[in-house]
């Protein structure tokens, strides 16, 4: 997807520090010269675009409540099966197919490890499929605000 | 304009210790949805949960010093973008390397994420996680080949998972319901 200068810009200076402030959405525009209207319309299009998933905050999760990484092997035939199941699961917010046995790979998260175990005990239960469960044991770098690189993209 | 006509002045009374604990786990559901793209996206932040936009705009300071809001921003879905080449490369690293590895990985640029996960024997014996967020596959495979060469990797175990689909992005929902 092209993106015109504007929006290259809005990503590239608001991936983080977007201002606190009564009116943040001004205090952008004042800063790329834009109107306060015209980043609204912008960051709008962007979400409904796909190019953007949210505004707002992203949680360090240690913090924020329970996570895990789990996976499953599907069979190659039932994939996307599965994977709709697993999207329906409370609490589940990434699902990747990944080319490898264990073949689909999801985030599960909740408020507390209790209520974590019980979700994927019901999900393994409900799927019938062994669930490799892969807690985090220590993150060395975990930001997704990385710098876009415009010029390499198609 | 989201104001209501009239707004008593009871700001000054408010204890901002006791700002009310369930508004604040209100706020939290609605900041896992994202912020508002609104004018005043604190004031409207405000209507849902019951607290006072400068209540809002503290607890949001708070959060971000507490460490407990990471960024605050623009979350951008990179495959949209052109990110097509995902890639997680998992490694069995002795135990006793794993952490020194771990941090020098994390200092790659191109590395965007970097973790240590548990091996589950016998299936799975791999311990240290990265991940290649990559425009196609034969760019990562080139950047794999450079990490291995920099970091004396050539022999340690290792498996690439490239991520052909996407099901489901979102942020985390560790609050609310849905």
């Amino acid at each position: 997807m092209r993106l015109d200068a504007a929006d290259r810009q809005l990503i590239d200076r608001y991936q983080r520090h977007l201002p606190v402030c009564e009116r943040p959405y001004q205090e952008m525009a004042r800063e790329l010269g834009l109107t306060e209207d015209e980043v609204i319309a912008r960051l709008s299009r962007l979400q409904e675009n796909q190019v953007l998933s949210r505004v707002g905050p992203v949680f360090e999760h240690s913090r924020a409540g329970a996570s895990l990484l789990a996976a499953v092997a599907a069979p190659e035939n039932q994939m996307d099966l599965v994977a709709a199941r697993i999207n329906r699961a409370p609490g589940v917010n990434h699902n990747y197919a990944r080319e490898h046995a264990y073949n689909l790979w999801f985030v599960m998260t909740a408020p507390d490890e209790e209520t974590l175990d019980e979700r994927l005990d019901e999900l393994e239960h409900q799927l019938q499929l062994p669930m490799l469960r892969l807690p985090m044991i220590e993150g060395y770098h975990i930001d997704l605000g990385f710098d876009i690189d415009w010029e390499a993209l198609p | 304009m989201n104001l209501p006509a009239t707004r008593p002045n009871h700001d000054f009374l408010i204890d901002r210790e006791s700002m009310s604990a369930w508004g604040l786990l209100r706020l939290r559901e609605q900041l896992e949805k994202g912020l508002p793209l609104t004018p005043r996206p604190y004031q409207t932040l405000a209507e849902r949960t019951g607290l006072t936009e400068e209540q809002v705009m503290e607890a949001i300071h708070r959060w971000q010093h507490q460490g407990l809001i990471k960024r605050l921003g623009l979350v951008v879905r990179h495959r949209t973008l052109g990110y097509q080449a995902n890639a997680m490369i998992v490694w069995n690293v002795p135990d006793d390397q794993v952490a020194e590895l771990g941090q020098a990985l994390a200092s790659v640029p191109f590395i965007t994420l970097c973790y240590q996960r548990p091996r589950r024997l016998p299936e799975w014996p791999y311990n240290l996680f990265c991940m290649i967020h990559g425009i196609n596959r034969d760019r990562v495979l080139q950047q794999l080949n450079s990490l291995m060469d920099q970091h004396q990797l050539r022999d340690v175990a290792h498996a690439i998972l490239f991520s052909n689909k996407a099901y489901l992005q979102r942020g985390g929902r560790y609050v609310s319901n849905d």
